[in-house]
């Protein structure tokens, strides 16, 4: 994969608009839909290369720099040259250049998305723009309102809003201070800029951004002094979207609050939301999420609207044709199409170890229910299937069943490389495969220690070490959950070998998050605590005879029946877990009471190590 | 078996066939924007047309994720609402009329509209049927075959639903009612009905069983003679399904005439039939 500006092979042309030259640049075969990729400030449109590369393989994909950014000229005077009807022109300049006679699929990143905003609410625009996917940047007439909505009702919410919005703007006012941001840009600012942008927002390679920069950063600083404070002051009334629009919202941004797009839906109806755990610079450092949602966005758009024409374009490319949202109605509160998990796992790879029943089961369940892709993996692979079945069912966009016992390191490899080239690297890794083992430590053999160890230390070892390189080298974060258990911090005589797995389990957990923080990936623990699941009935008592094992078995089934918490409820904490990043999440009511006491008071939990559990 | 059974079950099947084409000719009729409360009332008239004075229970109806008893925490939820139906809907008509002193209860899931895990849910109840019925003529006792049905369900993927109902019954005792022209209702329940459940469950207490069929010690009992109402209830994820119809079990020796299905000309043993 390159990780250059990837734009040499593009065919390059120039266009002309009101006395500026535009720098236009297109990959793919032009017979395809026309993808328009816009970038921000201070940018160009190299930073769109590794998204644009991934999209030409489907599409005619067409980039050019915003006037007086990279390739293109700049107007004269500067003041008064970059305001956003001017930027709407140029916009339909370079459609009607690239495709003449079809509408186009408009993608906008930062400023390039407040301008596509601005192109996708005016009426002269209207037909031109097939759908539009907005990423990082607000419309400036729907900011005005939201920023009046919110001054005019002063509640504390509105305040905290409005106060935090305000503090991530501190830029803007900065750029509005004539001269200066020029000198720093074309001066030290614009030296150091690569280096700040590889350590704040850990964009890698090197090759990123342009030469240009300088210039780029200098000229545009007139994005924000001709439209800012015209916009904001006096927003349009009538800034509705005349094409369906996408928001992807990087939940890392440091520029723009979440909260901005909480009125989006009046502007644009049909809205479709996603969520990403990134940074501003999601298409230097998300490219391969970007582009899949992109790419279906446009597919989606691309067969309502033409269904005459579009034989050649959306057909054969691949088959995803289904990219509208899932029929099947969910339960889970954030499951349904639209909430909070469908927003951030729809289209993403989620892999669950022990999936044929319990809480990887569940898991499994309530990950499908956001529209994820699904493998399931367990040693029984008739249950694996049945839950990829069922997967299918409830809204998985696809869902497969593998077979493999977790602790066995060389299943684990033909594992990792058959879900690398077949289905894609791993966005979601679940490490919950696991058995139970009860009975003192003295009774218990090295034989039941290598198989307790197996399964829940190695299984753990084996998937964080196999998948999460995959997921470190392909450098566009991801999230590691792995199933530790309340027993990893609470002593107990009854359960030393399974309890000191667990203890290995968070304690590799914490670990990996340091180690994978830098790159992107998260990593939690989860500590469920007593969930009614088929654990009970196969757990494996030691020192007794085969008759007691039966009945403490059924016992210990009975008692986690009565406990009944279910596996659905951890299946949900796995889902929080992921979009919050944390760290440790103890889930039962008794899980979390034993974790604050390992806290504030060990000694109580060690007494309680010393009860007979009632078996 | 048809031709051998007795004048009483003949009875017996005749009104359990009476209460299906009456969830039938109801089903038909639910469209979009129709209530729960609408459905039950269609039921009753639908069932007082034909005669039907007195009920062990008055009609249910469930839409949506009421099929799968989400949220129900008193017994009080299992009334209709004004919940309406929309398409794409699963729903369940549950009713158990009482005709010439004839009991059935009878359940029936259906959708309004194509919904393939709903399909799925009601295919899968085929196996929870059959093993019910193998089990019973095993003679294994009824608390062991709740939880062999427990745990078959746990392996589809499902969640135990009848668990919800009183008792977390999987079944229970229907038998004959004496035809009063006053029966009034206690809940929903008809009183006749209530007084003969209660006084199989004190003769049941004396002998070491019980009418109802539950996962408790009660139940702790192999099967005993007479007519079970079985409704084993799947539930997935908001999505519900459950068959209800009597299973007959007799004290003789021969299994297949220990323990029958009273009717296998049902719409859902239908249903699986044609899917073969």
């Amino acid at each position: 994969m390159s990780t250059g500006t990837g734009l040499t092979e593009a065919r390059q042309r120039r266009v002309d608009t009101g006395g500026v030259e535009l720098c236009v640049a297109e990959l793919g075969d032009p017979g395809r839909p026309t993808v328009v990729l816009v970038h921000g400030y201070p940018d160009s449109k190299e930073v769109w290369s590794e998204v644009a590369e991934r999209l030409a393989k489907r599409f005619h994909v067409v980039l050019y720099d915003v006037r007086g950014h990279g390739g293109s000229t700049a107007p004269a005077p500067l003041r008064g040259g970059f305001t956003l009807e001017k930027l709407t022109d140029d916009f339909l300049a370079v459609a009607d250049a690239v495709s003449p006679d079809r509408p186009v699929h408009l993608v906008g990143h930062d400023w390039g998305s407040v301008q596509a905003w601005e192109c996708v609410t005016v009426a002269r625009a209207e037909g031109r723009i097939a759908s539009f996917t907005s990423m990082s940047g607000p419309s400036l007439d729907h900011l005005g309102h939201w920023i009046k909505r919110r001054a005019k009702r002063p509640t504390p919410r509105a305040l905290a809003q409005l106060l935090g919005q305000g503090a991530k703007s501190w830029y803007v006012y900065a750029l509005h201070t004539p001269v200066l941001p020029e000198l720093a840009w074309r001066g030290p600012l614009g030296k150091r800029w690569p280096k700040i942008l590889r350590r704040a927002e850990k964009i890698p390679g090197t090759s990123y951004p342009t030469a240009s920069l300088p210039r780029d950063a200098a000229n545009g600083a007139w994005l924000y002094r001709d439209n800012v404070r015209a916009r904001l002051s006096r927003p349009r009334t009538d800034a509705r979207a005349h094409a369906p629009v996408q928001l992807i919202t990087p939940t890392g941004d440091a520029f723009l609050s979440e909260r901005l797009y909480d009125d989006l839906e009046q502007w644009a109806p049909g809205l479709v939301r996603h969520t990403l755990a990134a940074k501003h610079w999601a298409p230097r450092t998300r490219p391969d999420q970007l582009a899949s949602w992109i790419g279906d966005f446009v597919l989606a758009h691309e067969n309502s609207e033409d269904h005459e024409e579009d034989g050649h374009a959306a057909g054969r490319t691949g088959g995803r044709t289904d990219a509208g949202t899932p029929t099947t109605p969910g339960t889970g509160k954030g499951a349904a199409p639209g909430g909070p998990y469908a927003q951030r796992f729809g289209g993403q790879l989620v892999l669950v170890t022990g999936a044929g029943g319990g809480i990887g089961r569940a898991t499994a369940f309530a990950f499908a229910e956001a529209g994820a892709r699904i493998v399931a993996v367990d040693l029984d692979l008739e249950g694996a299937a049945r839950t990829a079945e069922l997967s299918r069912l409830i809204g998985a966009r696809a869902a497969w069943a593998e077979q493999a016992d977790v602790g066995d390191g060389q299943a684990m490899e033909k594992l990792a490389v058959k879900v690398a080239t077949e289905y894609g690297i791993v966005d979601v890794l679940v490490n919950n495969a696991g058995i139970g083992l009860s009975g003192a430590f003295l009774d218990t053999t090295a034989e039941d220690w290598k198989k307790v160890l197996d399964v829940n230390l190695w299984g753990v070892i084996h998937g964080c070490r196999l998948f999460g390189r995959q997921m470190a080298e392909r450098g566009q974060g991801g999230h590691i959950v792995n199933t530790a258990s309340a027993a990893a911090y609470q002593p107990s005589k009854a359960l030393p070998a399974y309890s000191t797995s667990k203890a290995a389990v968070l304690m590799l957990s914490e670990c990996l998050r340091a180690e994978l923080a830098g790159q992107g990936i998260g990593v939690s623990a989860i500590c469920p605590g007593f969930v009614n699941t088929g654990i009970t009935s196969t757990a494996r008592f030691t020192g007794v005879s085969a008759e007691e094992q039966e009945r403490r078995r059924r016992k210990a089934a009975r008692l986690y029946g009565l406990r009944n918490y279910p596996p659905e409820k951890v299946a949900d904490a796995v889902l929080r877990a992921v979009i919050r990043d944390q760290a440790v999440v103890p889930v039962t009511p008794e899980a979390r009471g034993a974790w604050l006491l390992s806290r504030i008071a060990p000694g109580a939990l060690r007494a309680i190590a010393r009860v007979e559990p009632p078996l | 078996m048809a031709d051998q059974l007795t004048s009483e079950l003949r009875g017996f099947r005749e009104v359990q066939r009476l209460a299906y084409a009456c969830a039938e000719a109801v089903s038909g009729r639910l469209g979009p924007g129709v209530t729960e409360r609408e459905a039950a009332r269609m039921q009753r008239e639908w069932l007082r047309a034909r005669g039907v004075r007195d009920w062990f229970h008055l009609p249910f109806a469930w839409f949506g994720d009421r099929t799968a008893f989400a949220g129900f925490r008193i017994p009080l939820q299992f009334f209709p609402t004004d919940r309406r139906l929309e398409a794409g809907m699963p729903y369940i008509l549950d009713l158990a009329p009482i005709h010439r002193g004839f009991t059935a209860d009878v359940g029936y899931s259906g959708c309004l509209g194509p919904h393939p895990l709903h399909d799925r849910l009601l295919a899968d109840l085929r196996t929870h049927r059959e093993l019910i019925l193998r089990e019973v003529r095993e003679r294994r006792t009824l608390r062991e075959i709740y939880e062999d049905v427990d745990r078959l369900m746990i392996r589809q993927g499902y969640a135990n639903r009848h668990r919800a109902y009183p008792f977390g019954v999987i079944a229970h005792k229907v038998d004959r009612v004496k035809e009063r022209r006053w029966s009034p209702r206690v809940l929903g329940f008809g009183t006749q009905s209530l007084k003969g459940l209660a006084s199989d469950a004190l003769r049941g207490h004396r002998e070491g069983w019980s009418p109802l069929w539950s996962p408790y010690r009660f139940s702790d009992h192999p099967p005993t003679p007479g007519l079970w109402a079985v409704e084993p209830h799947l539930g997935f994820r908001g999505t519900g399904a459950k068959f209800e119809e009597i299973l007959v079990v007799t004290d003789s020796r021969d299994p297949e005439q220990g323990a029958f299905w009273l009717d296998d000309d049902l719409p859902h043993v239908r249903r699986w039939a044609e899917a073969v």
